[in-house]
């Protein structure tokens, strides 16, 4: 492609223009202007991120609860903890859905029934997370009278949902049709030939996918407002209200503190190392330990 | 068990090569004892049965919880629309002590702040697009792609929180001042510079939806085929007339998709917006004027209300909000869908 400017003038054709030639230029200067423009916030974010959060984390941080008002320290280990509580709700309703729709899909789902949940899927991927957080309000909140993590674990397990079933349908598609014929051929039935050899072949691409989408929700915060609603103090207990990092965060800065101020950031740099932490925890896991599939 | 799985397919590989080459005669008579299974009358067709049907239910699922979501916004706002009906999308007066509620200022809010931010982010998402497919080296693509998916990775809040306290410092500081000096003049620059007000939540916004445009964008610009390149650069064509005819051309229904799958994104976007666009139910024609989105009144509001008619009317903001991204998304589908998986645009003519 780097010749494409000498390519025709060897040949004796005309030369290209001045002015073709600068735009040219141009154009693929303006090209990489864009990209250091994109890439100063990016730099800029992480950069604040560890500047700011770094000197804030101490023991304090992980192991107290949040201090009142004007009272130095404390920490966000009910916020952590809370976090894993709604998490792993969001994980133990969204993830078997997500799996099972995407087998439907990819399985017994080339038809137009299934164009139809890929469809509806596509679609409940768009909706605002908010929107999920009215309906999670709507369907759990109501019903117990007030706020908890079950409600939390709900709002994000829908939003977990078509991420799950899409990416589950990629990778089994991938898995080729002989390896299933194979199974057919010795009799195995149909329903273990899918759990035995196409989901287990495809193993560690369902389970990338798993994590996209506990990366996406595990930042989440606006379906967390009027759910799992926060909590200044320790609760375990799923129908209770919780505290969440991200809903902790938000909280902290709005406010007019300089103490909350710095304990935000702080709480963003384990969010982040969190949701990294989790991600590459499994991806090593699925690569070298007992979760390794095909 | 993977390592037994995997010699199969070479057992079964032989048989496909045997059809072409006795084609109809051998293959059709061989293939019918394989379909009956070997260990006949062990199988049972229950299990199987049962394990269909709860994988049809778990697909159903999905379409279940998009019903669920419709029929618990439209009962949880129908006191609202009964109260106002039509008047409330029109109404810009918003005051929960005397039970008025028009949803015009957030309207208004969600609009101006989402195409500020596709302004600023549909030259950069494209920019960096055409840079990563068409010009870079490619050493440099995996890093940058990758450096690009991670803006993609932060969480709302902390872009939120970033916005606070770097992003609007220095828009009051610097930009705000700038541009009301050179552009006052348009009106759309005016005011006090506070920092804080729409154009800082067009600004994050646009940052947030970046790696979304420039994914997809990037997503459809490698579709094209490489003929188009080449039948284009044969012509005399320079690089970047190349990527103009070549390239752009032909991807544009996919990128006009990228973008409208940004703006659906930007709607819809809460916890970064909430915290820095303000949050004053005005209609203010300055861009350094404080604002309201849809999603943040939701954000900010929602657990306050304390009246009926009010959570009606903040559920039929959440109504409006969930229609209109599920028609833009819809849209944008079809737009990407269109470049990446039908015809190829015109790559014959």
């Amino acid at each position: 492609m780097a010749n494409a400017n000498s390519n025709p003038a060897a040949a004796g054709v005309t030369p290209i223009g001045l002015r073709r030639r600068i735009t040219d230029h141009v154009m693929t200067g303006l090209a990489v202007l864009t990209v250091i423009l994109v890439l100063l916030p990016l730099i800029a974010i992480f950069g604040y991120l560890v500047y700011k959060g770094i000197g804030s984390i101490n023991l304090a941080f992980l192991t107290q609860t949040p201090k009142p008002v004007g009272e130095a320290g404390g920490g966000m280990a009910n916020a952590i903890v809370g976090s894993m509580l709604i998490l792993a709700i969001a994980s133990l309703l969204g993830v078997p859905l997500g799996i099972g729709a995407g087998i439907f899909l990819s399985e017994y789902g080339r038809n137009r029934y299934g164009d139809i949940v890929r469809f509806v899927s596509d679609v409940l991927n768009g909706v605002p997370s908010i929107v999920i957080g009215i309906v999670a309000y709507g369907l759990v909140v109501m019903r117990q009278k007030h706020f908890s993590a079950l409600a939390g674990g709900v709002a994000l397990a829908i939003m977990m949902v078509p991420t799950i079933a899409r990416t589950t349908e990629q990778m089994l598609l991938l898995v080729p049709q002989a390896i299933r014929e194979a199974a057919y051929g010795l009799g195995v039935s149909r329903w273990r030939t899918t759990l035995s050899i196409t989901l287990r072949t495809a193993t560690s691409g369902v389970i990338t996918g798993v994590m996209l989408a506990f990366a996406r929700v595990a930042g989440e915060t606006a379906p967390l407002l009027f759910t799992a609603f926060g909590n200044q103090f320790w609760n375990l207990k799923p129908n209770q209200p919780t505290a969440a990092l991200s809903l902790q965060i938000f909280t902290y800065a709005i406010s007019p503190f300089d103490e909350w101020h710095r304990q935000a950031w702080a709480g963003a740099l384990v969010l982040i190392i969190l949701i990294v932490g989790a991600v590459a925890a499994v991806r090593i896991a699925v690569r070298h330990g007992t979760l390794a599939g095909a | 068990m993977s390592n037994q799985a995997l010699p199969r397919p070479r057992f079964n590989a032989p048989e496909p090569e045997h059809g072409p080459s006795e084609r109809g005669s051998k293959v059709a008579p061989k293939v019918e004892p394989r379909t009956a299974p070997l260990l006949q009358g062990k199988v049972s067709e229950i299990p199987d049965a049962f394990f269909a049907a709860a994988m049809r239910l778990c697909g159903f699922a999905v379409v279940a919880l998009l019903g669920l979501i419709v029929y618990q916004l439209v009962i949880g706002s129908h006191l609202s629309w009964h109260a106002f009906g039509w008047k409330f999308f029109g109404q810009s007066d918003w005051n929960p002590v005397e039970d008025q509620y028009g949803a015009l200022p957030f309207i208004y809010g969600t609009i101006i702040s989402s195409i500020l931010a596709l302004i600023i982010a549909v030259p950069l998402s494209l920019g960096v697009a055409v840079f990563i497919t068409e010009m870079c080296p490619v050493t440099l693509r995996g890093i940058l792609s990758f450096l690009t998916e991670l803006l993609a990775a932060i969480p709302s809040v902390v872009y939120g929180l970033w916005a606070i306290f770097i992003l609007v410092p220095v828009l009051r500081q610097y930009v705000q001042p700038f541009l009301a000096t050179t552009l006052g003049w348009t009106t759309l620059f005016s005011g006090p510079p506070y920092g804080i007000g729409m154009l800082a939540a067009g600004v994050i916004l646009a940052i947030m939806i970046i790696p979304i445009i420039s994914s997809i964008t990037r997503e459809v610009l490698t579709v094209v085929p490489q003929h188009q390149r080449e039948g284009v650069l044969a012509l005399g064509a320079t690089r970047w007339e190349m990527i103009r005819l070549g390239v752009l051309r032909n991807a544009r229904a996919g990128i006009v998709g990228a973008i409208i799958l940004g703006l659906g994104r930007a709607l819809g976007e809460t916890m970064a917006v909430t915290m820095v666009i303000g949050n004053r139910p005005e209609i203010a024609k300055s861009l350094f004027a404080p604002g309201y989105t849809m999603a943040s009144v939701l954000a900010n509001e929602f657990t306050e209300a304390t009246g009926d008619l009010y959570l009606s009317a903040l559920i039929e903001i959440g109504l409006a909000l969930f229609l209109v991204t599920i028609v833009v998304n819809a849209l944008a589908r079809l737009m990407v869908w269109s470049v990446t998986r039908g015809q190829p645009a015109r790559s014959l003519a």
